[in-house]
């Protein structure tokens, strides 16, 4: 199971969620998946995809928020973690896409290739609701189940991306409809 | 102390929900003024580049943020506040303790201090030097200007400012 059939899985699920997306080849992938207003693609900021997730759940409580990040990105900005993990905000869902390397850039290696375990790390910094999903056939019943909460839910994916042409959408027209179809 | 009031009170008048601080010395009268009115919400987070993110996620939900930090931690955030702020158009406000100027002890400090304007001009974002009382009433008008026109601004605060105060 590659990232595009991790997100092809979820994607049936996105209906009444806020989406905030990870930059590059997730966002693409998502968008050829299925795109929608209420998808905010990352353009830059790599990394703070978990952060921009935290202050919209804080501004929106009666909204869910979903977001879509990777390893690569979530090594750079750790402390988002213990961040949200304090703020405990029951409408902020995390899907980890650990491919366990830099899609977009040339599939390095990342180190969760190695030692590093992302779903202890979000136990550690205080998360109650941490899952870790291996199989492609565990994840409609997990989410078809899955209550309120703060949640951290690691994928496992295979290396590999779909080869896509870029969003055609820029920062502001994507910025503009997302805020619109928080309004309705 | 009332440099410390009046700022408080400037982030008020700005119509600012929420706060996101990465602490200073400079700034410990403000936090602690900030946590013991419990009027607005008060996040600490671990390096101020989170910060840039946590905002801009609260200003699509429609939340105006500030960020308390020091002068050292815009060399954290150039990336986000480039890529993130600027080419989205989020309005963020930076309230910056200036380290590394006049009566810095801590020789580390310096460097940071001594950049800190061209660096601010270097990125293209607005500021104000704040480096008396009387200048805190210039702030909440600055931001709401610049507000209006998805524009983050710096309020970068001299240590001059509580030296003046009573």
């Amino acid at each position: 199971m590659k990232r595009y059939d991790v997100l092809q899985e979820i994607a049936p699920f996105l209906d009444n969620k806020l989406v905030i997306c990870n930059i590059g080849i997730p966002s693409k992938e998502l968008y050829d998946i299925r795109d929608r207003n209420e998808n905010f693609y990352m353009l830059g900021s790599m990394g703070l995809a978990s952060s921009i997730s935290l202050g919209l759940a804080l501004a929106k409580p009666e909204k869910k928020i979903w977001c879509i990040e990777g390893d690569g990105a979530l090594l750079m900005n750790l402390g988002s973690l213990s961040t949200i993990a304090k703020e405990n905000p029951q409408n902020l869902t995390m899907i980890l896409i650990d491919n366990h390397a830099y899609g977009s850039t040339g599939n390095q290696e990342t180190h969760t290739k190695y030692k590093t375990r992302l779903d202890e790390i979000a136990k550690g910094c205080g998360f109650q609701s941490v899952h870790r999903l291996e199989k492609r056939q565990q994840i409609k019943p997990f989410f078809s189940d899955l209550m309120d909460g703060c949640h951290f839910i690691l994928i496992e994916a295979k290396l590999g991306n779909k080869k896509l042409k870029n969003i055609p959408l820029n920062a502001i027209k994507i910025k503009k409809r997302f805020m619109k179809s928080i309004k309705y | 102390m009332e440099s410390d009031n009046k700022l408080y009170d400037a982030i008020k008048h700005s119509n600012i929900d929420l706060i996101l601080s990465v602490p200073c010395k400079m700034l410990e009268g403000l936090i602690n003024l900030i946590n013991l009115k419990n009027e607005i919400r008060h996040i600490p987070i671990t390096r101020e580049e989170e910060g840039i993110g946590i905002a801009a996620g609260a200003f699509l939900g429609g939340i105006n943020t500030a960020i308390l930090m020091q002068n050292s931690g815009i060399g954290n955030s150039i990336n986000a506040i480039k890529s993130l702020l600027e080419i989205y158009e989020i309005p963020l406000v930076l309230f910056m303790s200036h380290r590394g100027a006049e009566g810095e002890k801590i020789s580390a400090q310096i460097p940071m201090g001594e950049i800190t304007f061209p660096l601010l001009k270097c990125i293209g974002m607005n500021f104000l030097m704040i480096d008396s009382v009387q200048k805190v009433d210039l702030i909440s008008e600055f931001i709401l200007q610049h507000r209006k026109l998805n524009e983050s601004v710096a309020i970068v605060l001299e240590r001059s400012l509580w030296r003046t105060s009573k």
